[in-house]
């Protein structure tokens, strides 16, 4: 029974298989990246990105179909022009970053939707909008392990820049010039990301499987290292037991993941043992030193 | 060898508004210098001009032979983001980039025992780790100064060192300041507290968005200097004319 329900559906479809490695894949290189986009207070610019990159696997899926490599290139150029854009406008006028950014996602995320319903058809755009990560090729899959890869590598050069930068950026611009590269390269690796997660959980719910698992991770660790394996153990069994709820239910998988996500989420919010609310309720007693 | 710095005319500030006009002037190897000031002074602008986070508007500031890694900052802790998740040792350890770089790990025997040592001139032995979300003001002053010693600079520039802590940890952290003095490295401290700049630096600086005196400590905290510096105009007009002072008064400490 338990087999049936848990493990049967991994060991008797190979699409499930599939599934089950692009979402560990996904963990993996999009939850740290979630922990950072938590503690440097970005999690709504990842959102904000996730709707950017829109247009351009748009133009991709029109150029050539579904074709994997349009759409990742697409999506990529997009991703970086809107950054590069909502960048420069803010440095240049007296616009905020912020503002300047949900203005540029926002004209993306039009003119993307608009692309894709003048060309394609509303079963092309649900699946742009939502991702099918049911439907994973090899291609596909060899894709997104290796940005996760790539995720990795990078995040392991810049990590320390990264946490400085985070944590006291005037000492990092005193003692070294890596602030902006390492801060670049770090918006290049979230951008890199949501276009993986976009081929498999769309452009709506791409950054959920990055920073839902963050979110988790604050209410369990104070140590970053601690909150990133947390935050990716989360992340991978979000995604196996959305894809069994999936299976099971016929609910669509994207969405099933990032509610799988959600409720962990919740649950950590009640009883995490870092500031989790039951925790807070009931401290126990105070300790002498 | 200690660290000179010299102000050629130097104008700092943002957005084409001055904060420290035409500052003139050298510091020599080795000096013990207080840059004190009412707020809005343009003690940090002065700073960060030096430490080259900020370029300056016209003028220059020479620091010779000195690399990046040769200045140790300490910033105002409001700068720091104290909600970040990282421990006491990880944070004094960025104090080792200098030798550690980009990959150098921290964990070493050598690299702990310089860590230990440095948290324990502080007297923050056993707070290793600790989140530095946890820490007291004063404590996390003292933190920063560790983290200082770890640089190994030959300049050091403590940006209100002493704000807001208690007489202890203040005679504390003076003392470290006084041991930089002797070991020839070239301090810049901006302060407030005008007694304790009157009995540990010999040089002072007094700002008022430029230069009102500056030179020994006694000949520059004057009533009639201080009285100057305290009628400093903040304005910060849009409509005002460009810059046309062009002579400033030269000084050297």
């Amino acid at each position: 029974m338990i087999y049936d329900a848990l493990i049967a559906p991994f060991t008797e479809f190979e699409f499930m298989r599939r599934a089950l490695a692009a979402v560990i894949a996904l963990a993996l290189g999009g939850a740290p990246i979630g922990v950072f986009l938590m503690l440097r207070r970005m999690s709504l610019v990842g959102d904000a990105m996730a709707h950017a990159i829109l247009p351009g696997a748009a133009i991709g899926f029109l150029l050539s179909g579904l074709n994997l490599f349009a759409m990742t290139a697409g999506g990529l150029i997009a991703g970086f022009t809107v950054a590069i854009l909502s960048g420069v406008v803010a440095r240049a006028t007296e616009l905020k970053e912020d503002a300047s950014l949900a203005t540029f996602y926002l004209a993306s995320l039009a003119l993307g939707v608009t692309i894709v319903s003048i060309k394609g058809t509303n079963i092309d755009l649900l699946h742009v909008l939502f991702g099918n990560i049911l439907a994973m090729d090899n291609p596909t899959l060899l894709m997104i392990a290796c940005n996760a890869t790539i995720t990795l590598i990078v995040l392991a050069v810049i990590y320390r820049p990264l946490v400085i930068e985070s944590v006291d950026p005037l000492f990092l611009r005193t003692v070294s010039r890596a602030g902006a590269p390492a801060h670049l390269a770090f918006l290049a690796l979230v951008v890199v990301n949501l276009v993986n997660g976009f081929q498999a959980l769309g452009t709506l719910l791409a950054v959920g499987l990055m920073i839902l698992p963050a979110g988790i991770a604050r209410f369990w660790s104070r140590d970053i290292t601690g909150m990133i394996c947390i935050a990716v153990v989360s992340a991978i069994v979000s995604g196996y037991a959305g894809l069994v709820l999936s299976f099971q239910t016929k609910v669509p998988s994207g969405p099933a993941i990032i509610l799988v996500a959600a409720l962990l989420y919740m649950a950590s919010v009640l009883f995490g043992s870092v500031s989790g609310v039951i925790r807070q309720m009931f401290p126990g007693r105070h300790l002498e030193a | 060898m200690a660290a000179s710095l010299q102000f050629r005319d130097v104008t700092l500030g943002y957005d084409r508004h001055p904060a420290v006009h035409h500052l003139n002037g050298d510091v020599t190897p080795g000096a013990l210098l207080a840059i004190v000031g009412p707020n809005g002074a343009g003690k940090s602008t002065l700073f960060r001009g030096i430490v080259g986070i900020l370029k300056p508007l016209a003028g220059s500031i020479l620091t010779g032979d000195l690399d990046v890694r040769d200045i140790a900052y300490l910033p105002q802790t409001a700068d720091i983001d104290r909600s970040f998740p990282i421990s006491v040792f990880d944070f004094v350890g960025t104090g080792l980039w200098r030798s550690t770089g980009f990959f150098g790990g921290m964990g070493d025997r050598k690299s702990r025992d310089r860590i230990a040592q440095a948290l324990a001139s502080v007297g923050l032995s056993g707070f290793e780790n600790r989140g530095i979300g946890t820490l007291s003001g004063g404590q996390m002053q003292r933190l920063l100064f560790a983290r200082v010693l770890l640089q190994d600079a030959r300049l050091i520039v403590l940006d209100e060192p002493l704000n807001a802590i208690d007489a202890k940890t203040s005679d504390d952290l003076l003392a470290l300041v006084r041991r930089w003095h002797t070991e020839g490295r070239t301090v810049l401290a901006a302060l407030h507290d005008m007694d304790l700049v009157r009995a540990n630096f010999p040089d002072t600086l007094l700002l008022a968005r430029g230069p009102v005196a500056w030179g020994k400590t006694a000949d520059v905290l004057t009533a009639e200097n201080l009285l100057q510096a305290r009628r400093m105009c903040e304005a910060f007009d849009e409509g005002a004319a460009a810059c046309a002072v062009h002579d400033a008064p030269s000084r050297a400490a």
